[in-house]
């Protein structure tokens, strides 16, 4: 009897050959849960740094609002100055308050309650421009902004 | 042939997964939460009677310098001018009153609106911890309500200089 081998006694060990698969289960889903908007950017900017931050919430009814000088490949066409982007296009600002307006209507009563419009606007631009579009926002009646910043480093 | 050992696979799923996390939080979704004052009725004539000592005068002119009252201050002075202000003036009838230049980097607009609000989150959290006991984000509803009628924003922003 002691010449048959023991080795059958252990427990065999997990076959661990599938856990890849349940991690990329894990990584399609947060590919398609925290899709960023694809928006085009064709302004630059850095946002200034605030301590009394708050999350942007919402996201699907919020609009964006780039404001900068060009990024460098389209400054041979845009030139220099300081530019307004909402989502996708540039605009001015009284093209700004009609197509602010306009996605406001087309929006469920809930959903114009919670839009927010979040302002990305580079720390160098001029107080005049951010101060168009607050006037263009309240004529549009979108309300509630939010002023886009990263946290001071302490 | 002795099979592949494949525990470390999940090691490298891992890896991309800790990767493509890190990747795409880089466009930051923080900022500073406003509500802009709607735009005035044609019929409504709101007026206030508001006194000299019940307004807080905030500028800042277009070399970025941060005045409160006519003295120049620092965002952090001016955070702590706003604290004293709740306590004296009357809570109904105060005012803070800005004014910026359009050459005013939005910079320094920020800061201001940041000392606002940091001004805004103390007061009221030390009143939800003096009334109820707990700090302002635990409050419920009702009384967030209550603490924000005691501390109420009434910010009034006029058209800023230099048209």
């Amino acid at each position: 009897m002691g010449q048959f081998k023991r080795r059958e006694r252990e427990v065999p060990g997990l076959n661990t050959a599938s856990l890849p698969d349940l991690i990329f289960t894990v990584l399609f889903f947060f590919m398609i849960v925290t899709h960023m908007r694809q928006a085009e950017l064709k302004v630059q900017y850095k946002v200034p740094q605030g301590t009394e931050l708050g999350r942007l919430t919402h996201k699907s009814t919020a609009q964006y609002l780039y404001i900068g000088p060009p990024s460098k490949e389209l400054q041979p066409t845009l030139g220099k100055n300081t530019l307004i982007q909402l989502n996708d296009r540039i605009v001015t600002v009284d093209e700004l308050r009609d197509l602010l307006a306009k996605q406001r209507q087309m929006m469920s009563d809930e959903d114009q309650e919670r839009m927010v419009v979040s302002i990305r606007a580079d720390r160098n631009t001029d107080f005049g421009i951010i101060a168009d579009v607050k006037q263009a926002l309240r004529e549009a009646n979108a309300l509630k902004v939010n002023y886009s910043a990263v946290d001071i480093e302490e | 042939m002795p099979a592949l050992n494949t525990t470390a696979t999940a090691d490298i799923s891992f890896m991309l997964l800790v990767f493509f996390l890190v990747t795409t939080s880089i466009d930051s979704d923080k900022g500073l939460n406003r509500t802009l004052p709607a735009m005035p009725q044609e019929d409504a004539q709101e007026t206030m009677d508001v006194s000299e000592q019940n307004v807080l005068r905030i500028t800042i002119d277009d070399r970025d310098s941060l005045q409160c009252e006519g003295e120049t201050v620092t965002p952090q002075q001016l955070q702590e001018r706003i604290i004293t202000f709740m306590g004296t003036a009357e809570i109904d009838k105060h005012v803070l009153s800005i004014k910026a230049h359009r050459n005013t980097s939005y910079d320094a607009y920020f800061a201001m609106q940041n000392a606002i609000v940091a001004a805004y989150h103390s007061l009221r959290n030390d009143y939800a911890k003096q009334r109820y006991g707990i700090p302002f984000e635990q409050c419920s509803p009702e009384q967030r309500d209550s603490v924000i009628t005691h501390y109420p924003q009434r910010i009034s922003e006029s058209q800023p200089e230099g048209d």
